[in-house]
């Protein structure tokens, strides 16, 4: 056992002159080459399209793209319906995490795949399914519309649910991850000092796991603000109620890409500017 | 302590009175425990016992599948951990990360009910009599093991509790604060007027922090009594080891008692019927060769297994006639050139065992 | 150690080997396929059509063009004609993009244009069939929308074309024509969202095509309104300059300028041009 350790390290040491002077400029110290490379491929794949974007951007024509007022309609709602979706799936996202990471019911395995099923399902799809239940003529919605008068296709509200059914899963996923990680016997302690479930969950479990639901959240309000397919399949499209960024960029490429494009970079350059403050803040604390 | 046995001897019902079975397949757990108020007993057992579980169901953690649980008269397998009067000093303290020392001690009091002022008011005094005083405003990850364990004491005594449960007090420290630590432990306990029941693998933890074991093996209580008792007369494997001593089981005949393995040892007790026979390891004297001038009558031929240090001594374990232990000097297990195979002659004298009915 | 290792990447190579032979597999079939069709390019030359033909379409030509393809099929042995359906302006963007297609046909001439104007078209493109706004409405047209003027009632929920889809410019020139301000609920993405959100009834009415409506059967319910003549669409055809089978796809464009592709078209609501 101690001469493997030795003469692997031996061999490490051998190796590690020449390498580690190729492998630097990349980054890793000692890095593999069969990891390096392939990751070095992956950046390129997701950061090119990017740098191709910025490249094509009408630079010279940008400020009059920018000033009309419906670009600035639609990144405000853009930016208070992904918002406003975070909070519907933190307050019952939450809960939920909770509920499939700390309780055993029956079924328990169904269910958690069933509420992440909006991961893979076509966003559209998602819309058609919402418009289905929570439409005016859908089997939630009739009742909703004759009892309440509400209906949410079409309205601001619905965007917030359009965006919320499919962000939701990501904050689920992520918190669900962080309880299962985090030790359930903070929450028997508390218990032990009097405290009741829901107390230990609210005063101990919750701030234990804040990193996880501050990154879920940041995960869902990412996916919420690039939302696209379910949001005009279900809310429609009409400026400055159900109209957000990714809307609007769709359509005006259909006549005007350079338009798309720049309305795309100040959507790209909100999302980074709200994602690092966050980071800053919430992350490193974590 | 008096007043322990003055407690114990009364009619009150008070104290704990249960009967703990966890059933779960491969496992089951039968412990009857009765404590006295200012008593403090400890589950001494190995690894995998069941002193945990006992301990996770007298706090509710884990529920019982029968037998009862009555604490100063009142039935209690039916109420859940928050509503018992039990307060628990974790393993490894569980002190909550996100809240200070005074904001771990004040949890409980909060959680009955007292205003955040006063819990905080409470959980000072706690502190201060812990001698925390000035770690109040620390978070767990800043005190020493020795300060959180005190912490997670207040923090479970400021429940005020009639049932105050200690799950390993002493193992995640290391051993200079673990003596420290226990000394001071022993103290508190002694004030504490309700039951303890702490539990540990560790016999020196609890025979010094408590008036009286239990020992649990395989789900199962093999001996209780006072610690000094249990040192003196241990029943199992398991205890004579713990306490260091050669044990062995046999049919006594006047002074001699003849061993389940086939050797005969004279002792120092004449008894008859089954008997545990019981001898220190200091109390093996080892020859090289067999001794002709020896006037001890318990004699065996012995081969080494295995030697390590033992405090300043050389500990030999041996096999052959009977397993045994023997302590010896480093200049000594020279002198013989000790050496796992060697073969050996192992003397015991009568007065040295010690015997006592089964 | 160093044993696991090496086999681990002898068995990493061995999946990517797989994977590449998988690849060279796939792109040597896509090869013959090609070769196919171009080998039969000189035979078509002696004016029997045969290969492939590759057609770009816009939405609203699914059911007809589906039809006239298996009809051109029959007619031809030995041709096959596949389709790309889907908004006219990303089918432009595709060629304009370097797809390989031999036929386009775009649902507006302002979409052709796109094509044209890159000089990816072959020739002049012939204007084959137009289309006409409808109203569909409910089933029943509970709402008893008779006229463009009943959809600026309130309380009726409308949803027309965004303004940059060719429905949607179409139904705003109508509006406008006739002095009329609507506000619809929504401007959808493309033609078939606005018919659906009328059969799933989450809408009263949607100004959509008469190809739709038909299409729709009876889930909704068409009415006519006079405005729609200042609105018409035309719908132009064109060979693809980089058409990589010419021959056939000529013919396939005559099938559906013929009269039999007329009868076809118009039965499926389209006007003749």
């Amino acid at each position: 056992m101690t001469s493997t350790t030795k003469s692997d390290a031996a061999t490490g040491a051998l190796r590690g002159g020449p390498r580690r002077r190729r492998v630097r400029p990349g980054g890793g110290r000692g890095a593999p080459l069969p990891l390096l490379v392939p990751a070095l491929i992956g950046m390129a794949f997701l950061v090119v399209p990017l740098v191709a974007l910025l490249v094509r951007a009408p630079w010279r024509s940008m400020p009059e793209q920018l000033t009309s007022s419906e670009v600035w309609q639609a990144l405000q709602l853009s930016l208070i319906c992904a918002t406003a979706a975070t909070a519907v799936s933190l307050v019952i996202g939450v809960p939920l995490a909770w509920l499939l990471a700390r309780v055993e019911f029956p079924g328990r395995g169904l269910v958690r795949a069933l509420v992440t099923l909006p991961l893979v399902l076509p966003p559209v799809v998602g819309g058609v399914a919402l418009l289905t239940a929570l439409g005016r003529n859908g089997i939630v919605g009739k009742w909703l519309d004759s009892w309440f008068g509400v209906t949410l296709p079409f309205t601001t509200a619905g965007v917030v649910v359009a965006e919320a059914f499919v962000a939701m899963p990501f904050l689920v996923i992520s918190v669900e991850g962080t309880l299962r990680a985090a030790d359930p016997r903070y929450e028997e302690a508390a218990t032990t000092l009097g405290a009741s479930r829901f107390t230990a969950f609210r005063r101990v479990t919750l701030p234990l796991i804040a990193p996880g639901i501050a990154a879920g959240a940041v995960l869902a309000w990412a996916r919420a603000l690039g939302e696209f397919g379910a949001t005009i399949t279900f809310a429609g499209n009409f400026p400055g109620r159900t109209q957000t960024m990714p809307l609007a960029v769709y359509l005006a490429l259909q006549s005007d890409p350079e338009a798309a494009i720049a309305l795309s970079l100040v959507l790209l350059a909100v999302s980074i500017a709200v994602l690092a403050g966050l980071r800053d803040r919430w992350m490193t604390a974590g | 302590m008096t007043r322990t046995h003055d407690d114990r001897t009364g009619t009150a019902p008070d104290g704990l009175d249960a009967r703990l079975v966890v059933d779960r397949g491969s496992f089951r757990l039968d412990v009857a425990l009765t404590v006295a108020p200012g008593e403090v007993v400890a589950l001494l057992g190995p690894n995998g016992a069941g002193k945990t579980t006992a301990l996770r169901a007298l706090a509710g953690l884990t529920p019982l599948t029968g037998g009862h649980l009555r604490l100063d008269g009142a039935p209690l397998e039916r109420t859940p951990p928050e509503s018992r009067p039990v307060g628990v000093v974790f393993q490894d303290y569980l002190l909550f990360p996100h809240l200070t020392a005074l904001d771990n001690v004040a949890f409980g009091p909060r959680c009955q009910g007292a205003a955040k002022s006063e819990a905080r008011a409470q959980a000072a005094e706690w502190l201060g009599r812990l001698g925390l005083a000035e770690h109040t405003g620390a978070k767990p990850r800043r005190l020493s093991g020795g300060q959180a364990q005190r912490v997670a004491l207040a923090r479970a005594l400021a429940t005020r509790p009639r049932l105050l449960l200690l799950d390993e007090p002493l193992a995640a420290l290391d051993a200079r604060t673990r003596l420290e630590v226990r000394t001071q432990l022993r103290r508190h306990l002694a004030e504490f007027e309700a039951v303890a029941v702490l539990v540990t693998h560790d016999p020196l933890d609890a025979m010094v922090l408590a008036d009286r074991l239990v020992v649990v093996e395989h789900g199962e209580v093999v001996q209780e009594g006072s610690p000094s008792d249990i040192a003196r007369h241990p029943r199992t494997d398991y205890i004579a080891q713990l306490v260091g001593l050669n044990l062995h089981r046999g049919r006594a005949d006047g002074h001699t008692v003849r061993l389940d393995t086939g050797p005969a040892v004279t002792t120092a007790e004449a008894l008859s019927g089954p008997v545990f026979v019981a001898f220190p390891p200091s109390a093996v004297t080892l020859h090289g060769s067999r001794p002709t001038d020896s006037s001890a009558r318990n004699l065996w031929r012995c081969e080494v297994t295995g030697l390590e240090t033992h405090g300043d001594q050389i500990r030999a374990a041996l096999t052959g006639d009977l397993p045994l232990a023997a302590d010896l000097t480093t200049v000594a297990a020279a002198e013989l050139d000790l050496h796992p195979g060697a073969v050996v002659w192992a003397s015991v004298k009568a007065t040295q065992t010690h015997a006592y009915p089964v | 150690m160093t044993t696991r290792n090496a086999r681990r990447t002898l068995q990493m190579a061995g999946v990517g080997t797989a994977a590449l032979l998988a690849l060279s597999a796939c792109s040597s079939s896509d090869d013959s396929s090609s070769v196919k069709s171009d080998s039969s390019a000189p035979a078509s030359s002696s004016d029997k059509p045969s290969g492939t033909v590759t057609v770009f379409a816009a939405a609203s030509l699914k059911e007809s063009f589906t039809t006239l393809g298996k009809e051109f099929e029959a007619q031809h042995p030995g041709t096959k004609v596949t389709f790309s359906f889907g908004g006219s302006d990303s089918l432009a963007a595709s060629i304009t993009g370097g797809a390989p297609a031999d036929v386009f046909a775009a649902a507006s001439p302002k979409t052709m244009k796109i094509v044209t104007d890159a000089g990816d078209a072959s020739g002049t493109p012939a204007t084959f069939v137009r289309n006409q706004l409808e109203i569909a409405t409910l089933p029943g047209n509970p709402d008893k929308v008779s006229s463009l003027k009943d959809l600026t009632r309130s309380g009726l929920k409308v949803v027309l074309c965004d303004k940059e889809v060719p429905c949607g410019a179409a139904a705003q020139k109508a509006l406008d024509a006739s002095g009329l301000k609507l506000t619809p609920v929504s401007y959808e993405q493309d033609v078939k969202s606005a018919l659906t959100k009328v059969e799933l009834k989450e809408a009263d009415a949607a100004v959509v095509y008469k190809t739709d409506v038909k299409a729709a059967g009876d889930k909704v319910e068409g009415v006519e309104f006079p405005e729609s003549a200042k609105a018409v669409n035309d719908y132009p055809i064109t060979l693809l300059k980089d058409a990589p089978n010419a021959a056939a796809s000529k013919a396939f464009i005559a099938l559906v300028q013929s009269a039999e592709g007329q009868k076809v078209l118009t039965g499926a609501g389209f006007l003749k041009p």
